[in-house]
């Protein structure tokens, strides 16, 4: 019975194969493995739009949106019905192509990075040898379409989201990929299915995720960090940062396009919390023993939910950044310590699970994490900017 | 020490989030059509004529004077007179708007209507949903729509309706008891007098009542809610001459 | 012949001409980005996952980004003027047909060519980590050497007008110097 909740989705889908017609089968897979996940996490989409506009305003001590449907929660089909009716307003002199392909793009990159993560026990659309990699390199042609977009709108405002966007995204893919070094050592693999399972189990109480050890505590929220910053959320939305370049690289656009950029930007922020989860949290393996009769599948979104939450928490908390702290931020402090965080994963696997491992692992951790802070924040930038040329 | 601020920050916003939960004077937002903040006595949002009694024909206090069309900074007044007389509170008759539009579109609420009108005639309503479906004709409030009667007014401004209402009462007590004196002093002079000078008797008892306003003066301006310096004047001399207009304005300018 | 590999060889040709024939400088770059899509998907269809995945996290995530850069901060006023064919580009084509040449010449004397069993379906990553740190275990750390020196080289560039800002605060020369306070 509960191997059957576990596996009723990875069942289902083999008994409609079976009813198709051979010839059939092996598109009809794809498309029972794509439809449902764009499904799902559209709803996940409408869902966290309006929970992160009402949970802002709650830490604003306001109500939020509570008027379409019960407390609000169809104002997400308002939105969409609104959207999808607008004006689709192309200005004079953009570039056609490029502008049309701009949210394009952005979308098919951002729905990509689903095909491998695993959503459940087996339930992992493309169960790539080099998950986590294609995970990175799909994300990275983002910076692309971000361009176009900025690009072909032929407006300054938009070339300058787009430029700060870019130098942005590359300046953080690189703690990005960095923090992951850690896990990728210590299970072994770069397939996403192989990380979960290297983490399941439990030492005592605790499971065996690798939140749990001091170098992957540091990963998981440098991990979390430079995922926000690739997301373009708060604090790091210089690129739409409205009171001075309007609305950044999607000024020029309205309607669905407007709706699509939307949407790409907040499946990239779950494709990311996805894989957080997927690389520290133990992917869908349950929290405690005694709960492991919860299907794998719950307890992968009961985690991604949280994250959400976690990330709507921080929008609503952080200021915007200014230029030059962000990207002293990146260089001088997440590159350093993402650095240091992978010595200390190569450390634990040599001084063993122990108290050892725990005080060498923690104290570089701990260490460098206090010294880098304090060269971050009385040396190196929050002081007061010399200006050259300006007066 | 890095990050200690943003923990700092993110249990503050922890606590507004739930806090907005369990404490009911955190939540500001009233929530507007249902729940309503009670209108404050002194707001004002468009003008409204105000009528004596039941009958807004009847009872309308504009005598058509035609002052507030020309002082509008705006100009989204439009006054045209009828030809034929009413009688005022006093008793007196005068002239009545047939036409009375003022224009939604254009009106600025500057309240200036209301401070140069000598008949306490024109008053600021808090209405302020006034919304229409129709852009053009709907904007433009007819003299129908605009007439309010009294105790709307007493209603939505009582401080000042009951300052209106005393200067008013006083006023026609005044005008009574002086007609009470005038048919008196009337009777008196057909008593005595000839039949041929009857006629010069009357003019001089409208010509001396005329200078006693005048002396009125410089006390009137102690009531602050109405305008008294004009209004007694206004029952003695004829309703709608243009001298009593510059008068009274020069005096609130 | 299969005829993915065809329509992908054509998609690749017909991008890189694209690249080396429009007109706007933005466009070459991004048909190179599609360029580049292709190869990957070649490798893919090849069955080298992990040389697919960097191509694309490499060269579409930053090649493409940079050489974007590269000509959104330099001057294209004077190529515009210049007639699309001419006598100096015949020099960097006869460069290309010479590797061209080489390359094919390659293939065509390759052992492998006209064996219809591949050499593996699909090459384990963990094959390649260890091939990569046992048997080429040298040119990965010249190569590491190489990037680090780029590194060193390109912090220093950056940092050339650091000693003379700790003189003077004003930095640039055209200004008077700061006051003492």
């Amino acid at each position: 019975m509960i191997e059957l909740a576990d596996q009723f989705f990875v069942l289902s889908k083999q008994q409609i194969l079976l009813l198709m017609p051979v010839a059939a089968q092996p598109l009809a897979s794809v498309l029972l493995s794509i439809i449902p996940i764009i499904g799902v996490f559209a709803t996940l989409f409408a869902l966290t739009t309006v929970l992160e506009r009402k949970g802002l305003g709650r830490i604003q001590n306001r109500l939020g949106p509570n008027r379409v449907g019960p407390f609000g929660f169809l104002q997400p089909l308002a939105d969409g019905i609104k959207s999808l009716t607008k004006e689709d307003v192309v200005p004079f002199r953009t570039d056609g192509v490029l502008h049309f392909l701009a949210p394009v793009l952005v979308m098919v990159a951002a729905l990509l990075a689903y095909s491998v993560l695993p959503l459940g026990r087996n339930m992992v659309a493309l169960d790539l040898d080099a998950g986590v990699l294609f995970f990175f390199a799909v994300g990275a042609s983002t910076e692309l379409a971000v361009f176009m977009a900025g690009w072909s709108s032929r407006n300054k405002y938009a070339m300058l989201g787009a430029m700060r966007a870019i130098a942005q995204m590359i300046s953080y893919e690189i703690p990005l990929i960095l923090s992951t070094v850690g896990v990728l050592m210590t299970a072994g693999t770069l397939s996403t299915t192989g990380i979960v399972e290297a983490q399941s189990g439990y030492s005592g109480l605790l499971p065996n995720w690798y939140v749990l050890t001091p170098w992957g505590f540091a990963g998981f929220f440098l991990f979390l960090i430079a995922a926000t910053a690739e997301a373009n959320r708060s604090p790091f939305d210089l690129p739409e940062g409205e009171s001075e370049i309007v609305a950044g690289y999607f000024t020029e656009y309205s309607g669905f396009k407007f709706a699509m950029f939307f949407f790409g930007e907040y499946l990239g922020l779950f494709a990311a919390n996805a894989l957080a989860i997927t690389l520290f949290l133990g992917g869908w393996n349950s929290p405690l023993a005694i709960l492991d009769w919860v299907p794998s599948y719950v307890w992968f979104f009961a985690k991604l939910m949280g994250l959400i939450g976690l990330s709507i928490w921080v929008r609503g908390t952080t200021p915007r950044m200014r230029s030059d702290q962000l990207m002293n931020f990146a260089w001088k402090f997440m590159l350093p310590m993402s650095l240091v965080n992978v010595l200390a994963a190569g450390l634990w696997r040599f001084t063993g699970h122990g108290f050892l491992g725990w005080f060498v692992c923690g104290s570089l951790v701990a260490g460098s994490y206090c010294w880098l802070g304090v060269e971050l924040s009385t040396k190196n930038s929050l002081k007061k900017r010399v200006y050259r040329f300006a007066t | 020490m890095l990050g200690t601020g943003l923990i700092k920050g993110m249990a503050e916003t922890a606590r507004n989030f739930v806090g907005s939960y369990f404490e009911a004077d955190r939540l500001t937002t009233v929530q507007y059509p249902e729940e309503r903040v009670p209108v404050k006595e002194a707001a004002r949002s468009f003008p409204f004529l105000v009528f004596d009694g039941e009958d807004p024909e009847k009872g309308l206090r504009c005598v058509a004077c035609q002052i507030c069309e020309k002082e509008c900074p705006p100009q989204c007044i439009l006054i045209v007179k009828d030809t034929a007389k009413k009688p005022d509170f006093v008793g007196k008759m005068q002239f009545q708007p047939k036409i009375f539009d003022i224009d939604l579109s254009v009106c600025m609420s500057c309240q200036i209507c209301v401070e140069v009108c000598p008949f306490e005639a024109i008053k600021m309503d808090v209405d302020f949903e006034m919304s229409r479906f129709d852009r053009f004709e709907g904007l433009l409030i007819h003299k129908r729509e605009l007439s309010k009667s009294n105790g709307h007014f007493q209603k939505i401004h009582p401080t000042d309706a009951a300052a209106v209402d005393a200067n008013l009462a006083a006023e026609k007590a005044k005008a009574e008891a002086k007609a009470a004196a005038e048919a008196g002093a009337k009777a008196k002079a057909a008593a005595t007098a000839a039949a041929a000078t009857i006629a010069a008797g009357a003019g001089a008892a409208a010509g001396t009542p005329a200078t006693k306003p005048g002396i009125a003066l410089p006390a009137a301006p102690a009531v602050p809610t109405s305008k008294p310096p004009t209004s007694p004047a206004l029952p003695l001399t004829m309703p709608g001459q243009p001298t009593t207009a510059p008068a009274a304005i020069s005096f609130v300018s | 012949m299969n005829l993915d590999l065809a329509i992908l060889s054509l998609l690749i040709g017909a991008s890189a001409v694209a690249a080396i024939t429009l007109r706007d400088l933005v466009h070459c770059v991004l048909c190179l980005a599609v360029t580049f899509a292709g190869l990957a998907a070649v490798y893919l269809r090849l069955g080298a996952e992990f040389i697919a995945f960097s191509q694309v996290l490499v060269y579409i995530g930053a090649v493409a980004i940079l050489a974007l850069f590269v000509v959104l901060l330099t001057r294209t006023g004077e190529i515009e003027n210049q007639s699309r064919f001419s006598l100096q580009k015949l020099a960097p084509l006869a460069v290309c047909g010479l590797v061209f040449t080489g390359l094919a010449g390659a293939a065509w004397s390759s052992s492998l060519r006209g064996s219809q069993e591949s050499v593996a379906a699909s090459i384990r990553l963990r094959d390649v980590g260890r091939e990569l740190m046992s048997a080429y275990v040298l040119p990965l750390e010249v190569l590491g050497l190489l990037l680090t020196a780029a590194l060193i080289g390109a912090a220093i560039l950056a940092q050339t007008e650091e000693p003379n800002e700790v003189e003077n605060p004003n930095g640039a020369s055209s200004h008077p110097p700061a006051k003492p306070h």
